[in-house]
């Protein structure tokens, strides 16, 4: 390790990435880091990663704060344990939008394996990013699926109504909720209940749990029919009650995929959704970047405060003159 | 390059007041770092785990309990065990009741500074800042 710390002031060597597929969490640690920083080596790092994939299964795990999100992943840990899968957890929190500091607090309901080879888990602040994931969830996965987890679960951050980005990332999506958080109109709003392939109700010992339940039903009533309907799982993540059905629910809901195909449909629909994030970022910043340099982006902040133009206008003259320069490599 | 500061806020064995270590917590937050926190009860092999695996800057350990003496050195061991080295990249830092002639004792057993009880937020956050072992930038 004395040596990485060198790299990490100037190149990152191979032996990082060797590290990471030789199994050391160390590297993987250390790497993930290089990638959340936007270090000008992440690109080439990402790009060996990618192709070192082994396909673990992604879980997707939402919900509002507090209905007990990262108690299911800690207890989904255990239960992926108990089958002898090797797990890699990526827990989100907040970033604060003034201070850019974060705590962290997923791992405090981690309660057992904790000093388990076969887990790994890494705590990510969303740094600005909106959608209840992090900007590099997709890189972490990267990374973590090169390093050979069976299974990777990504906790989103305390999700309101649409923050559904996970939907990219998740093979399956499991939407926690807890009881009496809204009546019979909540269920049928669009968002985050409509992302869910499996409803973990948790807290399932609070009054009113019977009747959420019925409500997440009715609502999954009304949905289209396809070839796969929602289970709703009833648990008390504290206790571990119901963590066996919910990861049944998930390994079926992976078989469902898989047979019907669907699996490849998703992951084309997501490397989509991931390349055209990827434009945006790599665009803005170019566009950015370059207009700044010739002084055209301060042109078009005085246009627009002394009213001659309007945003629109200003951004599609920018594109129109930027776009053609030479690419740049690093995000 | 500019990476953002990360540490570990820990509480070692049975320990169960953690006002202070969320205190701490906050003024890393608000001076922008990011701060994962262990949580109560933990050993010096799940604290040092914690470390490595979250890649931190920091582990600043908080400890009422008076066993420090047993403890903290236990995670600088685990630590150098966990990280393969012998000179940790990483500034260990320890608050709490530990009585001044502990002090001594402790920063032979590797931790970097101790924090007595009315030490201000500010100087933490500062001392931390100008002692990382790993650069910033």
């Amino acid at each position: 390790m004395r040596d990485l710390n060198r790299n990490f002031q100037t190149e990152i060597s191979d032996e990082l990435l060797e590290g990471v597929f030789r199994g050391s969490r160390a590297h993987l640690a250390r790497a993930i880091s290089l990638v959340e920083d936007g270090a000008g080596q992440a690109v080439r790092l990402l790009s060996r990663a990618y192709k070192r994939r082994r396909k673990a299964a992604i879980l997707g795990i939402t919900g509002s704060p507090g209905v007990g999100k990262s108690t299911v992943a800690s207890g989904l840990v255990k239960e992926f344990r108990s089958l002898d899968h090797s797990v890699g957890v990526i827990a989100v929190d907040p970033t604060s939008p003034f201070t850019g500091g974060a705590i962290l607090g997923d791992r405090v309901r981690l309660r057992t394996n904790t000093t388990d080879d076969g887990v790994y888990w890494r705590s990510l602040a969303t740094r600005g990013h909106l959608g209840g994931v992090s900007r590099h969830t997709g890189d972490v996965i990267t990374l973590m699926d090169a390093y050979g987890f069976d299974d990777i679960v990504v906790e989103t951050v305390g999700a309101g109504q649409s923050e559904v980005d996970i939907m990219k990332y998740a093979e399956t999506v499991v939407v926690v909720l807890a009881p009496n958080l809204g009546d019979d109109v909540q269920a049928i709003k669009a968002g985050i209940l409509e992302i869910g392939d499996v409803f973990c109700l948790n807290k399932a010992d609070l009054p009113g749990a019977e009747g959420t339940r019925r409500d997440i039903e009715m609502m999954l009533n009304l949905k289209e029919e396809t070839g796969w309907r929602p289970p709703v799982i009833m648990t008390q993540a504290d206790t571990g009650q119901g963590l066996d059905d919910l990861v049944k629910a998930v390994m079926s809901h992976k078989e469902y995929l898989v047979s019907t195909g669907l699996l490849d449909k998703k992951a084309r629909e997501s490397h989509l959704a991931i390349l055209k994030e990827y434009l945006n970022l790599l665009t803005v910043e170019k566009v950015i970047r370059s207009a700044e340099t010739d002084g055209t982006l301060e042109r078009a902040l005085q246009d627009l405060s002394s009213g001659n133009s309007d945003p629109l206008t200003c951004a599609s003259e920018l594109l129109e003159r930027h776009l053609k320069e030479k690419p740049i490599v690093s995000f | 390059m500019s990476r953002r500061i990360r540490i570990l806020v820990g509480k070692p064995g049975l320990d169960g007041h953690d006002r202070g270590a969320k205190v701490i917590a906050r003024a890393y937050r608000d001076a922008g770092m990011e701060v994962i926190y262990s949580g109560l009860h933990r050993t010096p092999e799940e604290l040092a785990r914690m470390a490595v695996d979250e890649d931190v800057d920091v582990v600043a350990l908080s400890i009422l309990s008076g066993a420090h003496g047993t403890l903290l050195p236990k995670v600088v061991q685990c630590l150098s065990t966990e990280k393969g080295q012998s000179s940790l990249d990483v500034l260990v830092l320890a608050g709490g009741i530990i009585p001044e002639e502990d002090i001594a004792g402790l920063k032979a057993g590797g931790v970097d500074e101790v924090f007595g009880p009315g030490t201000s937020t500010q100087e933490i956050v500062e001392f931390t800042k100008s002692h990382l072992k790993r650069k910033v930038a």
